[in-house]
């Protein structure tokens, strides 16, 4: 009897270890992957970063439908780096030591990835870059990977495309007028813009840069107009570039092309209140609605992205940043089903070796980790009449000029007719 | 580059800039001139008034100006309300000096995380028929965008000027900031008097926010742009000096305006804070400092 109890015990011990083991187990696999990121909620970059962070969130929310990443559901872990670099270390040291996360993803723009790069160097991080301008350029760091399609040439992405459309205008173009912001996009892509301006041989007559809390641009556009360029180059942030536009239509500058690297012609509240304005601006964008940017997914993901963005108070079309935020996830969950687990070194060789067909198309990586075939597209502000938003949801308002392969439209030369 | 056309129409860039200067400086030019009450939410409270201006007019398509000026009593109550808490809570224990400075800096982000919760984080701007539209005067070009700002700003100088020069309300403000405890024995209640300070301080910038959300895009977060430049207008016009106020704008404007145009624009702001160095190791009151 004694043993018959002994044996009862010892079987019961033996079942709960089982279960308690087994129920380890099944919290284990049920366990969320965390993917970890800072992005900006306030500041000057949250009217991006705001949207960026909804688009990951609808990705997450798609994935988790599915069934998550390796049958765990996915938890996206944030906090607010409030457009300030300082506070990217502190946030990335939280989320990898205290939270825990397994994976991470940078905020929005060059100047928040920047302080990144080191921590994920020292980590050995698997880090994708979220519009991020020649951040791994002198780190040729293996494992940092950049979602804008800028290309293996960065510093000339907006530049280059925009310089070859003028040259080949008849009569070619002669003189040019660089401007931009003290800040660092505009200057890399000014940087850039002289680099190709000597490549094909204009003459610069105006190359100057303006503080970005600059109020009156109005001084500026009058100066630029006083050297009588053929082309304006504008390397801008948003303000700057309502700021320079609106001062070019009050002191009449009008010259054969203009526009460039204007940051803000893409957002929605800037595209509605400047409305015919921004006709002829021939700008960089990275996404518009013309028919050869109909990717496989996009048109879904704008039916859930718009509605939540307009009652969030965010940017309501969100053709900018947000369908490459939610590309960016794409590939980190693809690269994790794929290598079947959370191995940073691994996910980074798949991503590297591997083309991705996402919602913004293929995507194959090349050097430090750009897109290995640029896409910056040039599109030209075409017949936009009045301030109504719904012309700019279908095509022919912002036609695609440049690369060859995806263009929708003919450029209106010069800018002039264009304003007819 | 220089040619007389040039620089003609930088001059009168710079002033038409000066005089919205002006108005963007005027409020703190009075609570931090001439009540000592550092209120670093001062530039919250200009946002404030542009995204009034910007509702008012993206529901209704009403016009931002009127809209700035129709709101001013309205952000008069608020800043009579905020400067009785501060009285409450800071002042009257003697503990404005740095407690004070903080309560204001809390509001600051009150402020700006409360109108990114609300409207979001995406760039406002305004729209009225004379946004974008310019005309001539003897080859100088004028941007109506620049110049109803100024004339607005101007016309508020011109109107602070009068109320503390001939109003009761307005001597007893003087008073107050030259010595409280005789103004307490002549019978006024300088609580009261500072009470009104603090309220047409924060109503000038509230139609302050409704001129700059007329010229520039405006976010939750563009107050930090003006911090720097409304105080270092003030101390360069001289505290609680309101014609040095409209005086002070018009340098700095004239500066940025000058440089923007032939010497380029990045050496603007460090042309006009070079001004403010040197004029205030000449006048350390400022231009018309008492």
């Amino acid at each position: 009897m004694k043993r018959s109890w002994k044996m009862i015990a010892a079987v019961t011990v033996v079942v709960a270890l089982v279960l308690a083991t087994a129920g380890t187990f099944t919290a284990r696999a049920a366990d969320p992957i965390k993917i970890g990121l800072g992005m900006a909620l306030t500041g000057g970059l949250s009217a991006n970063g705001k949207p960026a962070l909804l688009a990951m969130q609808i990705w997450k929310d798609n994935v988790n439908k599915k069934g998550g990443l390796l049958g765990r559901p996915v938890e996206l872990v944030f906090y607010d780096d409030q457009t300030n670099p300082a506070t990217v270390p502190g946030i990335y040291s939280k989320l990898l030591d205290v939270d825990k996360v397994h994976l991470v993803v940078s905020g929005y723009g060059t100047n928040l990835i920047a302080p990144l790069m080191p921590i994920a160097m020292d980590r050995k991080l698997t880090l994708i870059g979220i519009f991020g301008l020649a951040n791994n350029e002198k780190y040729h760091y293996p494992n940092y990977f950049q979602i804008s399609p800028t290309g293996p040439h960065p510093a000339t992405a907006t530049a280059a495309p925009f310089f070859e459309i003028a040259a080949k205008q008849n009569p070619k173009p002669q003189t040019v007028a660089i401007v931009g912001a003290d800040a660092e996009y505009p200057q890399t892509a000014l940087a850039g813009a002289r680099e190709v301006i000597k490549q094909i041989g204009f003459k610069t007559v105006y190359d100057k840069t303006y503080p970005p809390s600059t109020t009156d641009y109005t001084p500026i556009v009058r100066a630029i107009k006083a050297t009588n360029p053929d082309v304006v180059f504008i390397a801008s942030y948003p303000p700057d570039s309502v700021g320079m536009l609106r001062a070019a239509h009050e002191v009449g500058l009008q010259p054969k092309m203009m526009g460039g690297g204007m940051v803000g012609l893409q957002f929605t509240t800037i595209m509605q209140n400047m409305g015919p304005m921004l006709n002829g601006i021939l700008n960089y964008d990275y996404w518009v609605p013309e028919k050869p940017m109909m990717f496989a997914g996009i048109e879904e993901f704008f039916k859930e992205y718009q509605p939540r963005a307009t009652k969030e108070g965010m940017d309501t079309l969100g053709y900018y940043l947000p369908p490459y935020a939610y590309a960016a996830m794409q590939v980190l969950g693809e690269a994790v089903e794929k290598t079947k687990g959370l191995d940073q070194q691994k996910i980074a060789d798949y991503i590297r070796a591997n083309e991705f067909s996402t919602i913004v198309g293929k995507i194959k990586f090349g050097r430090d980790g750009e897109w290995a075939k640029g896409r910056t597209l040039m599109v030209q502000h075409q017949k936009i009449q009045g301030n109504n938003i719904e012309q700019f949801r279908g095509p022919g308002k912002k036609p695609v000029i440049y690369p060859e392969e995806l263009k929708s439209g003919t450029l209106i030369y010069p800018y002039s007719a264009a304003l007819k | 580059m220089f040619s007389w056309d040039l620089l003609a129409n930088a001059v009168v860039a710079g002033l038409l800039l000066g005089g919205f200067y002006a108005a963007v400086s005027l409020g703190i030019g009075l609570v931090f001139g001439l009540l000592d009450i550092a209120n670093i939410a001062q530039p919250a409270f200009l946002i404030l008034g542009a995204y009034a201006a910007y509702v008012m007019n993206e529901s209704f398509g009403a016009d931002p100006i009127l809209i700035g000026i129709l709101f001013t009593p309205v952000f008069y109550l608020v800043g009579a309300v905020v400067y009785r808490v501060y009285y409450g809570s800071f002042e009257r224990r003697g503990d404005e000096a740095l407690r004070g400075l903080v309560f204001f800096f809390g509001i600051l982000f009150i402020l700006e995380v409360s109108l990114s919760l609300k409207f979001g984080v995406d760039y406002r701007l305004v729209q009225a028929p004379y946004i974008g539209k310019s005309f001539e005067v003897a080859g100088v070009g004028i941007a109506f965008r620049y110049l109803i700002p100024c004339v607005v700003g101007v016309a508020m100088t011109g109107l602070l000027y009068l109320f503390l020069g001939r109003t009761f309300y307005g001597r007893a403000i003087m008073a107050v900031s030259q010595d409280q405890a005789a103004l307490r024995l002549m019978g006024a209640d300088p609580i009261h008097i500072k009470t009104v300070a603090f309220g047409v301080g924060i109503a000038a910038a509230s139609l302050a926010g409704a001129l700059l959300i007329t010229i520039a895009p405006v976010v939750p977060s563009t107050d930090r742009d003006y911090i720097g430049r409304m105080f270092a207008i003030t101390v360069l016009g001289g505290m609680g000096s309101i014609g040095g106020t409209l005086v002070a704008g018009v340098i700095l404007g004239v500066t940025e305006s000058l440089m923007s145009t032939f010497f380029g624009p990045s050496w603007a702001p460090a042309v006009s804070f070079g001004i403010l160095l040197l004029v205030l190791a000449v006048r350390p009151a400022g231009l018309f400092g008492r």
